[in-house]
């Protein structure tokens, strides 16, 4: 990477937990940069206290998502070109609706309790002694699972989602989008548990589509489609009488 | 504290209110569509309280039409206005849904009555 002439970025970070404030920082300008690039300058270079959280640094762990300039976004595939403002100035936050362990670190528990909760656990009926099921690649189940099947985790999606800020027992995009893809997996033999798990307020049905977690989703997963098929699929259930 | 059952339970009722949500907006949809149609063509002959009466009264195709249109509101209205009531007013889950029954019941009354007034001219 080298040194570009262009002025030195402007950075706002968030120090602290939920109570905190912004410090400043003043970030070389490098050609090719990404927001994580920035983060860590800072954390080397200028406040070794500095709490953020990445490990494979290309868009395949989902550990160093936060807010840029007021966006949920993975920093490690995010260019600083594409997120700074015209005077250079960038302001991280950490993911929003997830508790602040030290500024740009969230603690993801309740994100990956709520997949649990979700029924995200695979369920077969055969051993290892047995061969294995065979699933068309083709059938439309296979190509619903295909759609939501590349996850990473991140929690851009539960960042951005407002239904998750106003009720926090909302299992939130990624949990709903991961029973959906279970849902499509024809070897799996939990579906009535899990149907159960994702029904109701805290599941599918407090969705209002607003497609935020569709729009941020940096994988292009739209949990959004996901959640609307679990909805139908609950609901008819529920009329039927078979939860 | 409401155990495992009772959260399938209500999971399940919420889902059920969401499907009559889902089915009563269908209807909805006909009934706005319809309604619209019908403003345009009864304002080519001018607007008046007579004109409007006069294809009212005594028209039980249209008090049929417009009954089925206030009861697919209030079924479609109460689960809107417990989400909106809990999510942005802070409510709790059931203050939200005795609101939405409210409002539900106002809109069922309301409408009916305004109904039953159009189509026997007060007379009823």
């Amino acid at each position: 990477m080298s040194t570009s002439n262009s002025k030195p970025l402007q950075v706002k970070v968030w120090r602290g937990t939920a109570q905190g404030s912004f410090t400043d920082y003043e970030v070389p300008r490098l050609s090719s940069q990404t927001v994580l690039d920035v983060v860590t300058h800072i954390q080397r270079h200028l406040e070794p206290s500095l709490g953020y959280r990445f490990a494979c640094r290309v868009g395949m762990c989902g550990s160093c998502a936060m807010t840029v300039n007021g966006v949920a976004r993975w920093t490690c595939r995010t260019h600083v070109a594409k997120v700074v403002d015209e005077a250079g100035r960038l302001e991280l936050r950490p993911l929003a609706n997830l508790p602040v362990i030290k500024d740009l670190a969230v603690d993801m528990s309740e994100f990956f309790d709520k997949w649990a909760r979700s029924k995200g656990q695979f369920k077969g009926s055969r051993t290892r002694h047995e061969d294995f099921e065979r699933v068309a690649p083709a059938s439309p189940a296979r190509q619903a699972a295909n759609a939501g099947i590349e996850c990473i985790g991140c929690g851009v999606c539960y960042g951005s989602c407002d239904v998750v800020s106003w009720r926090p027992a909302f299992a939130g995009p990624a949990a709903l989008n991961r029973a959906w893809t279970l849902v499509n997996d024809e070897r799996d033999t939990a579906q009535t548990e899990r149907l159960r798990a994702v029904a109701g307020d805290a599941g599918c049905h407090a969705c209002h589509t607003q497609g935020s977690c569709t729009e941020r989703c940096p994988k292009q997963i739209a949990p959004t489609l996901g959640i609307a098929g679990l909805k139908r699929l609950v609901a008819k259930a529920a009329v039927r009488g078979e939860l | 504290m409401s155990g495992p059952s009772e959260t399938v339970a209500d999971g399940v009722a919420q889902a059920k209110r969401w499907y009559w949500q889902r089915i009563s907006a269908m209807v909805l949809t006909v009934c706005v569509l319809v309604h619209l149609g019908g403003v345009i063509y009864a304002v080519r002959g001018g607007l008046s309280a007579a004109e409007i009466l006069g294809r009212t009264q005594g028209n039980w195709a249209f008090a049929a039409f417009y009954a089925t249109f206030v009861l697919a509101s209030a079924v479609h209205v109460p689960v809107g206005v417990a989400n909106v009531a809990r999510e942005w007013a802070g409510l709790g889950a059931s203050a939200g849904l005795w609101l939405g029954r409210a409002v539900a019941l106002l809109i069922l009354v309301m409408g009916l009555r305004a109904v039953l007034g159009v189509v026997t001219g007060g007379n009823a």
